[in-house]
């Protein structure tokens, strides 16, 4: 449905153009659904917003525990916003765990709600209170409002036939009830999706739509709550708007790629953290032809997609850094084969099963090098969650005109977070273009276009091109298998070049600030918001800094090495030990400077504005505070 | 592209084909001798006989000599990586289910390093046809044991004997819950051409082994009951609906002592024999069967179990086109999701 929006300011309420809230709680708790429920409200009121959800790897946690306590972060403003916020202004603690873990991020001052009927000795002692914070004072530096949630939400659920365990999970409706007034927004947007969601459970559906009820009735009710923040709506381009995941925009990406091309979607992927939602979205669009499947294991996955690839299919598997590391074989038979293949890494952090939930960009070289043999693919990386809607598209569009495996890297952040996005209207979409082997125009399946050196792509069920592949080396002029010194030589050459041509697909890479000056902050992924955002600060501050961001990273945009000679430094922040400053380096002789953050975290701007001040002498070394 | 049916068979134009059609252009580089000869030949022999055009048949093999299989068949092939042809079968079928799919690989390909995915390919159905050269040994890397290897086998990686127990294909493939499970040999040239056609003809996974002759490195592994001379007495053709009997002219036979064969040798008359029954759903009666083993009992050749069950990729087809018949693909609600908001 379409709303309107509407400025409904009233005159109580104080008027903020930026607010960061963080909903924390036991995993348990309903946090995530508390935060994506209170986005999605925000989203359609019309401000610009940022997510960070924040989960354990545990399903659940000892509840109560330090390690079973989960976050959602949300940032939302009148002005265009591309972070999460660094700091939340308010704090909803559902126990002592999730006071603990969270206060050190709240700003002094911040708003701080709590369910005080948590704070019992038991739950204390899990969090490892020697005493109450409620009471010892320590929690002075902050806006507290203390709130016997449990107690409040209990009485108000008295009359339903549930049982205590139901009673007590709807809690998170009611801290959800209180937040929404607190920020002047309204109901009907939850209301909505709670009908749809629990509209086979009425007994639930009741339980949370009062719940919900009982929460915003108390702000406005009870004397406890004097103040209230209203966030007038972002002044954005006009348009229809969505709110959106980068899971889901990946998804809808690759999709839409299926019909821009006209060719059926075969996606096979093996279960893993945090690309698995994307196998959840596009096994529910069946109805576009595309067909998935959960292979038994990450070798497997990737093999079917080969074998739908071969099959003259829209070929794509999807994972995460320890699943591309088990494809690597799979991916070099398609490198070796020239078979179109889509690779969709959701990076997190790793070594090896490392923090499954938390975000990393360190797959980069794994996806550039990490295969037997010079074995070049192309690499592509979208930059926030509505981008990952149109790096699938050209990971799609690339892979079929050059017949080549073009892997995408997401990652964790970009997965789970969200932004409000504007639909983009299919018919202004350029189609992509495949070609199958064409009797006219070549005589065997290892006939290259001479432009971008990609051989026929010859599929089952054409009479005349009946022809063997595999991963042994092959001939250049025939296809047959060839161990010539010379002809190996030509063909590691050629596999090269083909990916090399890819450049003329890649825009140039357009800088944000100054064209020429002291400093060019250089980025990929998932930073772009606090990468732009951070150069936008010291340009306010009046220094020469510019930011430039990478989406295409095999190869490089064609004026990469032009745009990095404009500057006297160039700082690569980067979510890993220093990568791309390793590909820049190698490939222009540039001292780029890394900043590398390996926190499982996302960079908060003042990170970034305080190395900018490092590099620039403005002050002295820069450390990071986790 | 070629309007097929839904098992492959083109419904109009059937092609007359011939063996000389499935040879292709490639010069066969396998050992003089080697078994794999005969497996290549009655396959080239059996394929005219399915009525399928070339282009529409793709075969798939792993890593190892087998694996060289697809270059010398003038269809479509695809000589992929080592264990994983399964895979990539599973992925072309899938995605493609008017093809008709053959993998082709070995006891090391198929049982080693890529029994995971054939034993999920035949969990799953997939209308494809799996033939395993069981030779007992690694030939493309000289001479190392295999999962088949029966223990204490002195190869060049167990100069003592191995101390591992081997796999048996047939008991693996019937508790993945393959639904054509067969076994012949690469010196019963008939026998071995008639099954690999049964095994194309199955709607589901079909999965033959093949004991086959490495005359480098395992020679004579199953001469002992192989052997043209000695098959008639050591081994026992399965035949559906008919007991069990082996022997020159056919005088002895097996029967059942509770879940024990026995063999019985002259017996008056069938009475007493175990009849073979292909399509039972369970899998006890096959499992027994796989059990016998020279020189305590003939070895079964033929088929252990013949059933019908839905395939993966026809209802992996299926679903999309039900979910196309239950909602109206409309890419552009899609995208737009549940809820929107205009800025004016």
């Amino acid at each position: 449905m379409t709303t309107e929006i509407e400025s409904p300011l009233s005159e109580a309420v104080t008027t903020r153009d930026r607010v960061t809230i963080r909903f924390a709680g036991d995993s348990g708790d309903g946090m995530q659904l508390t935060g994506t429920q209170f986005t999605r409200t925000t989203a359609v009121y019309g401000n610009d917003l940022a997510t960070l959800p924040d989960y354990p790897a545990e399903i659940r946690a000892p509840t109560g525990s330090l390690p079973g306590v989960s976050g959602f972060q949300l940032s939302f403003s009148s002005n265009d916003i591309h972070t999460p916020g660094d700091n939340p202004d308010a704090l909803v603690a559902m126990n002592p765990a999730a006071l603990k873990t969270n206060l050190g991020d709240l700003v002094p001052g911040g708003l701080l709600i709590v369910d005080e009927g948590e704070f019992n000795p038991n739950n204390l002692r899990k969090a490892g209170y020697e005493s109450n914070p409620l009471e010892d004072g320590s929690l002075s530096p902050y806006r507290l409002l203390r709130i016997d949630i449990t107690k409040h939400n209990a009485a108000a659920l008295d009359s339903l036939e549930l049982g205590a365990k139901e009673r007590f999970r709807s809690r998170n409706f009611y801290a959800l009830g209180l937040v929404l007034w607190l920020f002047s927004r309204p109901m009907d947007t939850v209301e909505r999706w709670a009908s749809d969601k629990f509209q086979r459970n009425p007994v639930v559906l009741e339980a949370n739509l009062r719940a919900l009820r009982a929460g915003n009735a108390f702000g406005e009710t009870s004397e406890l709550v004097h103040e209230r923040y209203e966030v007038p709506p972002a002044d954005v381009a006009p348009g229809i708007y969505r709110h959106i995941s980068g899971n889901e925009a990946t998804a809808l990406g690759f999709v839409t790629a299926s019909h821009l091309a006209g060719l059926p979607l075969f996606y096979a992927s093996y279960p893993i953290t945090p690309a698995s939602d994307v196998l959840h979205e596009l096994a529910s669009y069946k109805r576009f032809g595309v067909k998935t499947m959960q292979a038994e294991d990450e070798i497997s996955a990737v093999c079917a997609a080969i074998g739908a690839s071969y099959a003259g299919q829209m070929a794509l598997t999807g994972t995460s850094g320890p699943g591309l590391a088990l494809k690597s074989e799979g991916l070099n038979l398609a490198v070796m084969a020239e078979l179109p293949l889509v690779i969709l890494d959701v990076q997190r952090a790793g070594p090896s099963t490392g923090m499954p939930t938390k975000t990393e960009q360190a797959d980069l070289l794994q996806a550039m090098y990490g295969r037997n043999g010079d074995s070049p693919v192309v690499l592509i990386a979208p930059s926030t969650p509505g981008d990952c809607f149109w790096m699938a598209i050209e990971a799609f569009r690339i892979a079929l005109k050059y017949m080549v495996p073009v892997i995408m890297l997401s990652d964790g952040y970009l997965a789970n977070g969200s932004q409000p996005w504007p639909i983009p209207r299919l018919e202004e979409i350029e189609p992509i273009t495949y070609r199958y082997a064409d009797p006219a125009r070549v005589s065997h399946a290892y006939e290259r276009d001479p432009e971008t050196l990609a051989r026929a792509w010859a599929v089952p069920g054409q009479a005349g091109f009946e022809h063997r592949v595999g991963g042994l080396e092959k001939s250049y002029e025939t296809g047959d298998i060839n161990y010539e010194p010379g002809n190996h030589h030509q063909m590691t050459l050629t596999r090269a070049e083909r990916v090399a041509r890819v450049v003329d697909e890649v825009p140039d890479l357009e800088v944000t600030g100054p064209q020429e000056g002291d400093l060019l902050l250089l980025g990929w992924g998932g930073t772009y918001g606090a990468i732009t955002s951070a150069g936008e600060r010291a340009r306010s501050e009046g220094k020469s800094v510019a930011s430039a961001h990478l989406r295409h990273l095999n190869p490089f945009p064609a004026n990469l090495g032009e745009v990095l000679s404009r500057y006297d430094r160039v700082l690569v922040p980067e979510l890993n030990n220093g990568q791309l400053s390793v590909l820049v380096r190698s490939q222009y002789l540039v001292d780029a400077i890394p900043f590398n953050k390996i926190a499982g975290q996302p960079f908060k701007i003042t990170e970034i504005c305080g190395k900018i001040d490092e590099v620039l002498g403005v002050s002295g070394p820069f450390e990071f505070e986790f | 592209m070629t309007a097929a049916g839904s098992n492959g068979a083109i419904e109009e134009e059937i092609p007359l084909l011939t063996r000389k059609d499935f040879v292709s252009d490639q010069e066969v580089r396998w050992c003089p001798g080697c078994g794999d000869y005969s497996i290549l030949a009655q396959m080239q022999k059996t394929l005219p006989g399915l009525r399928i055009p070339r282009e529409n048949i793709v075969f798939v093999s792993g890593i190892g000599c087998s694996s060289r299989f697809p270059y010398y068949v003038n269809t479509y092939g695809f000589h992929t990586i080592h264990g994983r042809a399964p895979a990539i079968a599973t992925g072309l079928k899938t995605a493609r289910p008017e093809l008709t799919v053959f993998v082709v690989t070995g006891d090391g390909d198929g049982l080693s390093i890529g029994g995971n995915h054939l034993m999920h390919l035949l969990r799953r159905n997939v209308d494809v046809t799996v033939v395993l050269f069981n030779n007992r040994i690694y030939g493309l890397t000289k001479g190392q044991y295999s999962p088949t290897s029966p223990i204490g086998k002195v190869t060049k990686s167990a100069p003592l004997g191995t101390t591992e127990v081997p796999i048996d294909p047939i008991k693996l493939a019937l508790a993945s819950g393959a639904t054509f499970v067969a076994r012949s040999v690469d010196r019963d040239t008939r026998h071995l051409e008639e099954t690999l056609g049964l095994a194309a003809q199955h709607r589901g996974a079909a999965f033959v082994e093949v004991f086959q002759n490495c005359n480098i490195y395992n020679d004579g592994a199953f001469a002992s009951f192989a052997d043209k001379d000695v098959r008639q007495d050591r081994m026992v053709y399965l035949e559906n609906g008919k007991p069990l009997r082996f022997g020159k002219h056919l005088e002895h036979g097996v029967r059942l002592n509770g879940f024990q064969p026995e063999v019985v040798e002259n017996p008056l008359s069938d009475d007493d024999l175990l009849v073979h029954d292909t399509g039972r759903t369970d899998i006890a009666l096959p499992m027994i069967l796989s059990g016998m083993d020279y020189p305590e009992f003939p070895v079964p050749l033929g088929i252990f179990r013949q059933v019908e069950r839905e395939t993966y990729d026809g209802l992996v087809a299926e679903q999309v086109e039900v979910a196309k018949d239950r909602a109206e693909p409309d890419l552009e609600a899609l995208i737009a999701g549940p809820e929107t908001w205009s800025v004016l």
